[in-house]
């Protein structure tokens, strides 16, 4: 693994090896001291030309408990702003000698462009480009996903003798929402499919992507219909795009209020999950358009415990990339 | 001098000397937590807790043992293909204030225990680290020293220990082979221990 730039490049193994990594990452979150030497003396750039807090902030986070230096760039503010191109950004961090460059990007495709190029020769971990993919988001909601149901007393998962090691097989998982817009679905989607589990897309037709018929996934219009058919062990709602919609919204559907009532998480929803499934959000959320307060705060709820995992994962991410001898593997 | 150094009685022999030494110097096995350096430290400190708990019956073994990955701390990360991490596991009391004996299988340039030491630190604050092995080769490139040491084995620099364990490879055995032959190495799993940085 040179770059970590979609989850559909990554193979079974290589998945089951991030998730594995990433437990001893959290194991040694757990401690007083909880920086570790490993990166000592590299540099890590986090290179933002969209707004991010949790992204930038566990990446930041990760790279530092790894004692690696980090140096943030944000496109407001900086020369991109004045109308420098990506490859003279790329040349500037080359020549201030990045060995990684976590890249947050607009455009669906930019991180690959960067990987590809011969502008820099450091690993490009992709943050997130467009509507296109976020590898590090579908990484840390499978890992949440093999904690709490692989291995769990009941459900599928149950029976195995623990996460390590383990794909995600038998789980079913549904994703509610703007399946369109989001490159956090589109990564889970592959992720999920080399893991083993079955992914159910909940959405309204206006916001499924053209071509889904080449996705290993099925579609439902309607989260009633949804947990009627299906017995979902994870649930994750997917924020409504707003911004990335023309029209703010109402060109996808007709009123937030709809889009709440046919395909919102409220209390009454959740109660007809199954008892061990989880409630999962990428954040941020929009309480009350797709996920009410009481599925949110819920204790079946692991929102704020997947922002946590998303640390150890970047770590497991930047310490398999960076860790080994240059050109390894 | 190559081939078979120790068999599984020497090994035996070996270490239930090296748990009565451990009790000696330490006046008993109060305060005592063993880790062991994955992957064959592992079961050689579990095979010496055994053996404490037979002469200090109030010793749990299974308590006070524990397992010490140093892969994220090792000084030679750049220079091979990135390892996987191994488990981590300490006693649930911890390890501040107790005496910490550091279980490996082949000492040898030392910076696998320079690395250890570093790991102890982060983990807490022990009262004292000590350092138990099988096997001790020689070609020290760091001033460490073993307290306990099962056999001292001349050896090249060129050569290579095997240390084969029950636990991880289905018998007892510690191998000297030349290192440019393959006459005597061992299966698959064996051969990682023996970079020239171990």
């Amino acid at each position: 693994m040179k770059h970590l730039l979609s989850t559909a490049d990554l193979s079974r193994e290589d998945a089951i090896r991030i998730l594995d990594t990433s437990e001893q990452m959290a194991a040694t979150q757990d401690r007083e001291i909880r920086k570790l030497p490993t990166l000592r003396g590299k540099t890590v750039v986090n290179l933002f030309f969209e707004d991010s807090t949790r992204t930038r902030i566990s990446f930041e986070a990760a790279a530092k408990r790894l004692s690696a230096d980090v140096i943030n760039f944000s496109a407001k503010g900086s020369s991109v702003s004045k109308g420098e191109s990506l490859k003279d950004t790329a040349l500037t961090l080359q020549a201030m000698g990045a060995d990684a460059v976590v890249i947050r990007h607009w455009a669906s495709g930019a991180a690959d462009r960067l990987a590809e190029s011969s502008w820099m020769r450091g690993a490009v971990l992709n943050a997130g480009d467009g509507t296109h993919q976020h590898p590090t988001q579908a990484l840390l909601d499978a890992y949440t996903m093999r904690k709490h149901l692989i291995g769990a007393e009941s459900g599928p998962g149950a029976g195995i003798d623990g996460p390590t090691g383990n794909d995600l097989t038998g789980l079913t998982v549904g994703l509610v929402g703007d399946v369109l817009h989001s490159r956090v679905a589109r990564s889970n989607i592959f992720l999920l499919h080399t893991l083993g589990a079955k992914v159910v897309l909940v959405s309204p037709p206006t916001l499924v992507p053209v071509g889904i018929g080449a996705w290993p996934v099925e579609v439902v219009h309607g989260l009633d219909a949804a947990l009627e058919t299906y017995d979902l062990d994870a649930i994750m709602m997917l924020r409504v795009q707003r911004e990335r919609m023309s029209g703010g919204g109402n060109s996808f559907f007709p009123s937030p209020q709809e889009y709440t009532r046919l395909f919102g998480l409220d209390g009454d929803r959740m109660r007809r999950l199954p008892d061990h499934a989880i409630v999962m959000h990428p954040g941020p959320m929009n309480r009350g358009l797709e996920i009410t307060a009481e599925a949110a705060d819920s204790p079946r709820s692991v929102i704020v415990e997947q922002v946590s995992n998303g640390v150890a994962v970047r770590m497991a991410a930047l310490y398999l990339l960076l860790a080994g001898e240059e050109g390894g593997e | 001098m190559t081939g078979t150094i120790l068999g599984a009685s020497d090994i035996s022999r070996a270490l239930t000397r090296i748990a009565h030494e451990i009790l000696e110097r330490n006046g008993g096995a109060d305060n005592l937590i063993l880790l062991g350096i994955p992957t064959r430290g592992l079961p050689l400190a579990h095979r010496l807790a055994a053996r404490i708990a037979d002469v200090e019956p109030s010793f749990d073994a299974a308590a006070r043992c524990g397992s010490l990955d140093i892969t994220m701390y090792r000084d030679d990360l750049a220079k091979h293909p990135t390892r996987n991490i191994g488990t981590t596991t300490l006693p649930s009391s911890g390890i501040d204030g107790a005496v910490v004996v550091l279980v490996d299988d082949v000492f040898h340039t030392g910076r696998t225990i320079r690395a250890a030491l570093d790991a102890v630190k982060d983990e807490g604050r022990p009262r004292g680290v000590q350092l138990a092995v099988l096997v001790d080769r020689g070609h020290r490139e760091l001033p460490i020293r073993a307290d306990f040491v099962g056999k001292n084995i001349p050896t090249a620099r060129s050569e290579r220990v095997h240390v084969l364990l029950t636990e991880t490879d289905g018998e007892d055995a510690v191998i000297l082979s030349d290192g440019k032959s393959s006459d005597g190495k061992p299966a698959d799993g064996a051969t990682s221990r023996q970079g020239s940085a171990e």
